[in-house]
C-alpha cells in the first residue's frame, strides 16, 4: 500500500502545481470582464448591504431592446433601470410614474404629461421634457424592433417647459398610453445612446452594475435614486437553463427567489415546507390553440366550434399544467380591464362536437397540428389530439423545432392547420386577430371595426368595446385559448413585495424587501 | 523522425481541411434562416434581408466557406448574427472556465487511475482486485450528467456541504470557486477514473508479462520496484492513447455537465447559441472543439516517439 500512497501523494502534488499556473493564468487575463461590462472588478458593491438573488429562465442575448427582440431583455432592466411616464400596477392599470398626472384633450389627440422635477439619470444629468421628447423620437427614428410601431401614432411630441411635456397623435389612440408604460417608453438619455448594448443609463431605483454573459445581471441601487429608495442594495438576476438546477439553487440557497417556475409539477418539494413561500399569480400569456382560419377546414366556423366543443380545458389544464393557471374562454388575461369570463360560450361537450364535425365531415382529411418544441406545447399537445380525436377529427401531431423551423412554417408561411403557442405580449388580442395577415388569417370586418372604435374611444368605451370584440372572437371560435400562464415563483420566506401577477414587460425589484 | 514528424502534420492539414467543409456542410443545411430567426418573430423580410446580406448569407455557399475558413486562419471568428458582438474574445472568457472543469477533471482521473489500475494488475486475482475492478465496472457504466444530478442530490440538496450549482471566478472569491468546483469535477472526473482504471490495469498487465520485467524480477527487484524501473514507461503507451481519446470525451461530457451544474463554460455557450440559431456562432465552437481533438492526437502521435525510442528507429 506504501505504493499507492507515493503515487497519490506525487498527484495530489501536480494538481497543486498545476492549480497555482491555472489561477495565475485566469488572474492575468481578467476573468471578469465579460463583455466588456467594465469595472468587474468589485462586484462586492457596498460593504455590508443586503442583496438578493432571483433566479430566472432566460438570458438576454443583449442589453438592447431597441434593437434586440426578446423579454429578457426588459424583465431585468425596465422600471429597475429604465423607468416610464406611465406604469401598469397589479391590478392592469395605469398609474403614474415618471408622469405625475396627464391631462387628455377632447379629441383624444393631445396629451399633456406633468412630470416629476427631482428624476436624475445615474450618470448625474436632470430628467426633463427634453429627454423625453428624445426618447419618443428615437422610438420612431432609430428602433430596429418591430415593437416600434407602437409610436407610429405619434405625430409629434415636443417639451413645452422643463416639466411639461406634449404629445399630439395623429388619431385618438388608447393602446399608445398603455404602450408608453413597455419598453417604448422606456426614456433614455441622449449622451448615454452609444452604451445601450453594454451599460445602460436610465432614472431608475437601480444602476446596472454588470453582466457576467452566460451567468448572470447585477444591479446595485441608485444612491441618487427620486422615488422611494429600494430595500436591497445589490440584486443579482441569475440565469438557469435547467429548470431542475434552478429549484436545487434555492434549496441549496444560491438564489433567494425562482422568478418564473418552469415545470409546475416541481412545486410539490416546496410546498408544505414552511422555510419557503409560493406566489402564484396570472399573466398575459395565452396559451393558444391556433387554427388557420384561411383555409380548410378552419376556415369553416362549424369545423372550429366543433375544435372548441371537443377540447375538455379543465381536464386539459390539469394533465398539462399541473392545474396550475386560468382558464378564460377568450383572448383576454384576467388581469386586463376588458376581462370577462367567457369559459360558457363553448363548454365541453362532446356531443355537439361529434354532430359537428360529421355534418362538416371534417373527419375525412387529417388536421395537421404543428407545435413548436417548447415545453407546455409539447405537454398539451398529445392531449389536444387526443380530445380532438374523440369528436372525430383525425390528427397528425408533429413537433417543429423552435424557434427556428416553427417560425419559419407556421408563423411565416402559415403552412399549419393548428397549433399551440403562447402568445404572452400584453393586451394583444389585436394584434393575433385583428390583422388578416397574421399567422392566424382571421379576417373578420366587424371585430376590426370593433378594435378600432376601442382604441380611439373614452377609456369607458374602450372597456365595453372590447368586452364586445373578445365576445365574438370566442363566439367566431377564431381559435380557442386553452388557457392563461400562471405566474408561479417560489421565494425564502421573509421575501416580501414580489410581484403576483406578472403583467407588464419588467420583473420588478424596487418593491422588494426582507421582513 | 523528421519525416515522421512532416508526415503526421500533413494528416492533421488533412483532417482540418476534411472537417471544417463538414462543419460547414452541416450548419449550412439546417433548415430555418439565421437572419430571419435572429430578428425574431415580427421581423420585416426588408430587414431580414438587409441583415442577410450584412453577415454575406446571400453569397454563394463556396463564397461564404472561404469568408469563413479565411476569418478562421486569422483568429477572426466574425461576429456574432444574434448579439452582432465579436465572438472570439467571448469565446476565449468561456473557454478559460471549461478548461479549468477539463483540467481539474483529467488530474482527478490520473490520480484515480494510475493507483488503483496499478493494485488492481498487480492483485488481479484477489478479492481486493476483483472488488476495485467491479466498481470501476460500475463508473464506467455511468454517463457524468447522471452522474452530476446523483452528486448534486447528495451532497448539496440533502446534505448541504457543497453548492448545487453556480460559477465564481477564481480571483473573485477563491473559497466559492473551490466549492463550486467539487462536484461538477467529481462527476467528469469519476468516471473518466473509472475509463482510464481499465487501461492503465490492462496495460499493466500486459507489460508484467514482457521479457524485460522478468529479466528485471530475476536480477532481484521485487515486483513493484521492476515497475517502477521499467514497468510504467512501456505501460504509459497506451495509456497516453486513452488519455488523448478521453479529452475528447471529457470535453463533450463537459457540455453536459455545465448544463448541469450551470457553469457558464464553452458548452453552455454552444448549447445557448444552438438554441439562438446563431449559426456562425455554432460553427466557430464546433470548428475549434474539433481543432483541439485533433490537435490532441497531434501532440500524442508525437509523444510516442519521445516516449517509445523504439518507435524512432522502426521510422528510419
Amino acid at each position: 500500500m506504501k505504493h499507492t500512497r507515493i503515487g497519490t501523494a506525487a498527484s495530489a502534488t501536480l494538481l497543486l502545481a498545476l492549480t497555482a499556473a491555472c489561477s495565475a493564468g485566469s488572474g492575468a487575463t481578467g476573468t471578469g470582464g465579460s463583455g466588456g461590462a467594465g469595472g468587474a472588478g468589485g462586484a462586492g458593491g457596498s460593504g455590508g448591504g443586503t442583496s438578493l438573488t432571483v433566479g430566472l429562465v432566460a438570458e438576454p442575448a443583449s442589453l438592447d431592446f431597441t434593437t434586440k427582440d426578446g423579454a429578457a431583455i426588459p424583465q431585468a432592466l425596465l422600471d429597475n433601470v429604465y423607468e416610464t411616464l406611465v406604469k401598469v400596477d397589479q391590478q392592469g392599470d395605469l398609474k403614474p410614474a415618471l408622469a405625475k398626472s396627464w391631462t387628455v384633450s377632447p379629441d383624444r389627440r393631445t396629451y399633456t404629461f406633468d412630470l416629476v422635477d427631482n428624476a436624475k439619470f445615474t450618470d448625474g444629468q436632470p430628467f426633463t421634457a427634453k429627454d423625453a421628447v428624445y426618447s419618443i423620437d428615437r422610438v420612431k427614428n432609430a428602433w430596429t424592433v418591430s415593437l416600434k410601431a407602437a409610436m407610429d401614432v405619434v405625430q409629434d411630441a415636443k417639451a413645452l417647459s422643463d416639466t411639461k411635456l406634449q404629445v399630439t397623435l395623429s388619431k385618438p389612440s388608447n393602446d399608445w398610453l398603455y404602450r408608453m408604460s413597455t419598453r417604448v417608453g422606456a426614456m433614455m438619455a441622449e449622451k448615454e445612446a452609444s452604451g445601450l448594448a453594454t451599460k445602460p443609463v436610465g432614472t431608475g431605483p437601480y444602476v446596472f452594475d454588470q453582466w457576467r454573459r452566460g451567468d448572470s445581471i447585477s444591479l446595485k441601487a441608485n444612491p441618487s435614486y427620486w422615488g422611494k429608495k429600494p430595500y436591497f442594495q445589490q440584486v443579482t438576476l441569475k440565469y438557469f437553463k435547467d429548470p431542475t438546477a434552478l429549484n436545487n439553487a434555492l434549496l441549496t440557497k444560491t438564489i433567494n427567489v425562482i422568478g418564473t417556475v418552469q415545470a409546475p409539477e416541481s412545486l410539490a418539494q416546496f410546498q408544505g415546507n414552511d422555510a419557503y413561500e409560493i406566489v402564484e399569480g396570472s399573466t398575459n400569456g395565452e396559451v393558444l390553440l391556433s387554427m388557420n382560419n384561411g383555409k380548410a377546414p378552419f376556415n369553416n366556423v362549424k369545423v372550429r366550434q366543433a375544435a372548441r366543443y371537443a377540447i375538455d380545458h379543465k381536464a386539459l389544464l390539469d394533465t398539462c399544467w399541473a392545474g396550475h393557471g386560468s382558464l378564460v374562454g377568450s383572448m383576454v388575461p384576467p388581469t386586463d380591464p376588458w376581462y370577462e369570463d367567457l369559459t360558457g360560450l363553448y363548454p365541453h361537450d362532446l356531443a355537439k362536437a361529434k354532430a359537428l364535425v360529421a355534418e362538416t365531415n371534417a373527419g375525412a382529411t387529417p388536421v395537421r397540428l404543428r407545435i413548436p418544441s417548447l415545453p407546455y406545447a409539447v405537454s398539451c399537445g398529445q392531449v389536444v389530439k387526443s380530445q380532438l380525436e374523440q369528436a372525430g377529427f383525425k390528427v397528425t401531431l408533429d413537433q417543429l423545432e423552435f424557434p427556428a423551423v416553427w417560425l419559419q412554417s407556421v408563423f411565416k408561411d402559415a403552412d399549419y392547420d393548428m397549433s399551440i403557442i403562447a402568445h404572452v405580449e400584453p393586451r394583444d388580442m389585436p394584434a393575433v386577430f385583428g390583422n388578416p395577415k397574421y399567422y392566424t388569417r382571421y379576417d373578420n370586418k366587424q371585430f376590426q371595426a370593433d378594435l378600432a372604435a376601442a382604441d380611439s374611444g373614452t377609456p369607458d368605451e374602450q372597456v365595453t368595446l372590447m368586452k364586445k370584440a373578445a365576445r365574438e372572437l370566442s363566439q367566431d371560435a377564431a381559435g380557442d385559448v386553452l388557457f392563461v400562464l400562471p405566474n408561479l415563483m417560489v421565494a425564502e420566506k421573509g421575501i416580501t413585495g414580489l410581484p403576483k401577477n406578472a403583467i407588464t414587460e419588467s420583473f420588478e425589484l424596487a418593491d422588494l424587501a426582507r421582513s | 523522425m523528421l519525416l515522421q514528424i512532416l508526415r503526421r502534420t500533413a494528416a492533421l492539414v488533412a483532417s482540418l481541411v476534411v472537417s471544417s467543409m463538414l462543419v460547414f456542410v452541416f450548419m449550412a443545411l439546417l433548415p430555418g434562416d439565421p437572419a430571419r430567426v435572429a430578428l425574431g418573430v415580427n421581423a420585416s423580410d426588408a430587414s431580414v434581408a438587409q441583415l442577410r446580406q450584412q453577415f454575406g448569407l446571400d453569397q454563394p455557399l463556396v463564397t461564404q466557406y472561404l469568408s469563413w475558413v479565411g476569418g478562421f486562419l486569422r483568429f477572426d471568428l466574425g461576429t456574432s448574427y444574434v448579439s452582432k458582438v465579436a465572438i472570439a474574445p467571448q469565446i476565449v472568457d468561456r473557454l478559460q472556465v471549461t478548461l479549468w472543469l477539463v483540467v481539474c477533471s483529467m488530474v482527478l482521473a490520473l490520480v484515480i487511475a494510475i493507483p488503483l489500475g496499478t493494485v488492481m494488475a498487480l492483485r488481479q486475482r484477489r478479492p481486493s482486485g476483483l472488488v476495485l475492478s467491479a466498481l470501476s465496472q460500475v463508473g464506467v457504466a455511468v454517463p457524468a450528467f447522471l452522474a452530476g444530478i446523483l452528486l448534486v442530490t447528495v451532497f448539496a440538496v440533502k446534505l448541504q456541504w457543497l453548492p448545487a450549482n453556480g460559477w465564481t471566478p477564481p480571483n473573485e472569491d477563491p473559497v466559492q470557486f473551490l466549492r463550486q468546483l467539487v462536484l461538477p469535477v467529481l462527476a467528469l472526473g469519476l468516471v473518466q477514473g473509472a475509463v482510464l482504471t481499465r487501461y492503465v490495469r490492462s496495460a499493466i498487465l500486459d507489460v508484467q508479462r514482457e521479457d524485460y520485467i522478468r529479466t528485471a524480477r530475476a536480477k532481484g527487484l521485487g515486483a513493484m520496484r521492476a515497475l517502477r524501473r521499467h514497468g510504467f514507461r512501456n505501460a504509459a503507451i497506451p495509456v497516453v492513447t486513452v488519455l488523448a481519446l478521453q479529452l475528447a470525451t471529457l470535453l463533450i461530457g463537459a457540455v453536459v455537465v455545465e448544463r448541469v451544474f450551470v457553469i457558464p463554460g464553452l458548452g453552455s455557450l454552444l448549447l445557448d447559441q444552438v438554441a439562438n440559431r446563431d449559426l456562425i456562432f455554432v460553427q466557430d465552437i464546433v470548428m475549434l472543439l474539433v481543432l483541439a481533438v485533433l490537435l490532441v492526437n497531434f501532440v500524442v502521435d508525437l509523444l510516442y516517439l519521445v516516449i517509445d525510442p523504439r518507435l524512432k528507429v522502426a521510422t528510419r
